[in-house]
């Protein structure tokens, strides 16, 4: 199996896993407060954390790079609240804009 | 993102077409959001487009898959790329239990039905008060799975014709994505505090991990969550 397939086994099935196991096995009972507040606190620190991979490294390298007038001009539009395929298109555009003037 | 409640008691049915209604404008942006998953993941150096649509129509969760597919395309291990996933899916397990006694029927359909939860779905199916409509959710939940596997598969054909993701500046599309994604989610101060944390834990060890270690190491940083309260 290839590692694309083995990834997108694994994380399906465990999605699924983590999506059915509320309705299938804890009916109506609540989770404690303080795995809550954890579990709340996943996402945004996972989410920073892919901001900074993906912006700034290159393999195990911290690199500036066209990516970052990219990543610039996404924050510039989030800002501005436009809907966020715009934001992709233009973070890509001005980074391939960039490219073409940097090289 | 709620639209008003009715006056009457809703019918299953009512609420079913309901929640299809209210998720209508969603799933543009959701089928949207799948075609740049779909052009990402078929582009050169992704998972590949039967892959992308495959995970696209078994795992439905549009930030953990790009994780996973972002992972991949900077080279990373593949146990790095499903621990990022499934970490970044960790959210489902309380909104799960919370929407858990508003689904019909046994353990198999629930089970299925369970599928159909996604953030928007929730957030369209909630009443206020931790009470949720199950046939909104189901309503909402179909159609934007039905957008989200579409686009992919839309994403994949354009995807495969695009080549070298880096000409066209789609290596910046990643980090623009998870950007607009992470501000989504800072709602309060501790949300803010996790992801500078975040963020600084995968900065530091960049330079000294092997490649997608230093985002699941940056998971360390919910545990900012037992800190207060």
């Amino acid at each position: 199996m290839s590692d694309a397939w083995l990834i997108v086994a694994v994380v399906g099935i465990g999605t699924m896993l983590i999506k059915a196991s509320g309705p299938v096995l804890l009916g109506g009972r609540v989770l404690p407060a303080r795995a809550s507040a954890v579990v709340a606190l996943l996402a945004p620190a996972l989410l920073a954390a892919l901001v900074v991979s993906a912006s700034v490294s290159s393999g195990s390298q911290l690199v500036a790079d066209a990516r970052l007038v990219g990543v610039g001009a996404a924050g510039v539009l989030i800002a501005l609240r436009a809907p966020i395929l715009v934001v992709v298109i233009v973070a890509a555009a001005a980074a391939a804009l960039a490219r073409l003037w940097l090289s | 993102m709620r639209s008003p409640m009715t006056e009457t008691p809703a019918t299953p049915t009512l609420s079913f077409r309901e929640g299809a209604t209210t998720a209508l404008p969603l799933a543009v942006a959701v089928g949207l959001f799948g075609v740049s998953f779909g052009v990402l993941s078929a582009s050169g150096g992704g998972i590949g487009a039967l892959p992308a649509v495959v995970m696209s129509v078994t795992t439905f969760a549009g930030s953990a898959q790009f994780a996973a597919a972002a992972i991949v395309a900077a080279g990373g291990q593949p146990i790095a790329a499903i621990a990022a996933a499934l970490m970044l899916n960790a959210r489902y397990v309380p909104i799960g239990v919370g929407v858990a006694r508003f689904l019909p029927g046994g353990p198999l359909r629930r089970f299925l039905l369970a599928q159909l939860v996604i953030d928007e779905s929730w957030a369209i199916a909630s009443k206020g008060d931790g009470e949720f409509d199950g046939h909104r959710l189901i309503g909402a939940g179909i159609l934007l799975w039905l957008a989200w596997v579409g686009g992919t598969v839309v994403g994949v054909i354009g995807g495969e014709a695009l080549g070298d993701p880096a000409v066209l500046g789609l290596d910046a599309a990643f980090p623009a994505l998870f950007l607009a994604l992470l501000i989504q989610q800072l709602r309060s101060r501790s949300a803010v505090a996790a992801a500078i944390l975040g963020g600084a834990i995968t900065l530091a060890l960049t330079p000294v991990a092997p490649v997608g270690v230093p985002i699941i190491a940056a998971a360390a940083a919910a545990l900012l969550g037992l800190a207060r309260r």
